[in-house]
């Protein structure tokens, strides 16, 4: 019998709207068809009548989560547009915000993921973890979220000497904890059970979706905007990217565990590394001409372009969020999973989007329907980890 | 292959078909050209020399027209390349690119909804963005209304 599941319009484990429909034949997921478009705020539109100043402002409304992933892929542009280069110790102060907001953007998505396969403790530490990071971010930039940092040739404010030692004691805080993740997912068989082989993206799928970040890394695809295209302070700095094979979402979540290294690594060589200089060259104005920013945010990356007809307003500003692309690779990743691991994959790409409301199952043969709360659709997937640790015998 | 590798085999390659190569900075390249040669120049640039396609984005201009970008970049090199077609007002029509990147087919609907821009042999072309009973020729992104 075939049937169509429709996850939305909030994805059940995640924050924001969207809607997945899901064709199954009995648990089995065939097709999948994406609606987006619930929480269109036209911010394209909006930044054509913003200032230059505050369209970074208004970008960084994008998203909550990275919230200054957006700002740097926008004064990337602009800095492109104007042939501007900030100075160098604003360089290592962008990095430093960039890759705490990577960190916490992890932690945030491997506490739900934890949450979601049943493993809630994984979810209360990780959440806990992350507030080390946030509270780094609190005392660097005034704001947990929303930092409000950089602005076209700097950043708004400098990160005070005095701050180092107290930023450093609190990342030493933090290896401990991921040395504990690590541990936990890797080592545990029942999470090697639910993720392994479960939602396959191939390296050739990659391609041809065109994904990016944490979706095509796993998958085999060497593709990172820091690497590739540097911008702030990477090129200065000593970090490996890093590239799995697997493309499930083990590989999916062994990647960002393991890029939470790699952050800390890159902050630690910005404190060492920073030497006292200005940080802001208060540009006044922006030419005609065309501007492209790239920036590689915790989910892939972003791109802005932008266009100058030389007034103090884009005449054209574009943004691709990197969820924009992982998202539609769900289409090809979710085929051939049950319905409880499905719900997982949607997940794995970690959407900048979200978390509610309901499932409902449609019966085309006998037009009926069967409405599923969120508490539901956790308690279909919980109920599968259990089946595997019976399997297991753990 | 370098960059130098590529930029020698697309301007051997399309040499007549190139209205205009202009380098904005060693990073970013802007290439001009026809409407009717965007598929076979993108799928040189995907398929022949395994580019990545970033997105594309459109804008309405005072010249009497709308301005497709379409921007690729090749993995691990740093340059951007964007295809520009220019697109006469009022035979907005340009050939979809998802039948061999499946990665356009979302912003190919997205430009055709908010740009009033057909576009031709496109898989799935329904809203992407805008609700289902959106009326019929209003363009969000258009100035000209």
């Amino acid at each position: 019998m075939s049937e169509i599941i429709p996850i939305g319009p909030y994805h059940p484990l995640q924050e924001e709207p969207e809607f997945f429909r899901l064709h199954v034949e009995g648990e089995i997921v065939t097709k999948l068809d994406i609606e987006i478009g619930y929480n269109h705020r036209a911010i394209e539109k909006l930044a054509e009548s913003k200032s230059w100043d505050q369209v970074v402002f208004l970008v960084e409304r994008i998203c909550g989560i990275c919230s200054t992933s957006h700002p740097a892929a926008s004064i990337n542009a602009m800095e492109d547009l104007g042939g501007i280069e900030a100075p160098e110790r604003a360089q290592y102060v962008r990095t430093i915000v960039c890759e705490l907001e990577r960190i916490h953007s992890h932690l945030l998505w491997l506490g739900l993921a934890g949450h979601f396969i049943g493993y809630n403790t994984v979810w209360m530490w990780a959440w806990k973890y992350r507030e080390i990071v946030c509270d780094i971010l609190d005392k660097m930039t005034g704001n947990r979220q929303s930092y409000a940092m950089f602005k076209v040739g700097g950043v708004r404010r400098d990160i005070m000497d005095d701050d180092i030692s107290w930023y450093r004691k609190s990342l030493d805080q933090l290896k401990p904890a991921l040395d504990m993740f690590k541990g936990a997912v890797m080592d545990d068989p029942v999470i090697h059970a639910r993720t392994k082989d479960v939602g396959v993206l191939t390296k050739e799928q990659a391609k041809q979706y065109c994904v990016v970040g944490p979706t095509a890394r796993p998958s085999g695809l060497a593709i990172d905007v820091r690497k590739d295209d540097p911008y702030f302070a990477y090129d200065w700095i000593d970090w490996d990217i890093v590239v799995l094979q697997e493309g499930d979402v083990f590989a999916k979540t062994a990647c960002r565990i393991l890029e939470m290294y790699e952050a800390v690594k890159i902050i630690e060589q910005c404190f060492d590394k920073m030497k006292p200089g200005i940080v802001d060259l208060h540009v006044k104005e922006l030419p005609p001409g065309e501007g492209i920013g790239r920036a590689e945010a915790p989910r892939g990356e972003v791109y802005h372009y932008c266009l100058s007809d030389g007034s103090n307003f884009p005449a054209r500003y574009k943004v691709r969020a990197p969820s924009y692309t992982n998202i539609f690779s769900n289409e090809a990743a979710c085929v051939g999973q049950s319905v409880a691991d499905a719900a997982l994959v949607l997940a794995a790409v970690d959407p900048c989007y979200c978390c509610t409301e309901r499932l409902v199952v449609v019966d085309h043969d006998n037009n009926t329907e069967r409405k599923y709360t969120q508490n539901d659709l956790i308690h279909l997937s919980h109920e599968r980890t259990k089946e595997v640790r019976k399997e297991l015998g753990v | 292959m370098t960059w130098d590798d590529l930029k020698k085999n697309i301007q051997d390659k399309f040499s007549d078909k190139i209205l205009k190569w202009f380098e904005h900075n060693e990073n970013r390249i802007y290439i001009d050209i026809d409407p009717d040669q965007l598929v076979p120049f993108a799928r040189y640039l995907f398929e022949d020399l395994e580019a990545r396609f970033i997105i594309a984005s459109g804008v309405d201009t005072p010249r009497g027209g709308i301005e497709v970008l379409y921007h690729f970049d090749f993995y691990q090199l740093p340059q951007v390349v964007s295809l520009r077609v220019f697109l006469k007002k009022p035979d907005l029509e340009v050939e979809s690119l998802a039948p061999y990147i499946k990665g356009t087919e979302w912003i190919e609907r997205e430009i055709a909804e908010l740009l009033g821009i057909n576009v031709k042999n496109h898989p799935n072309m329904v809203h992407l963005l805008l609700p289902d009973d959106w009326p019929e020729g209003k363009y969000p992104l258009r100035r000209d209304q």
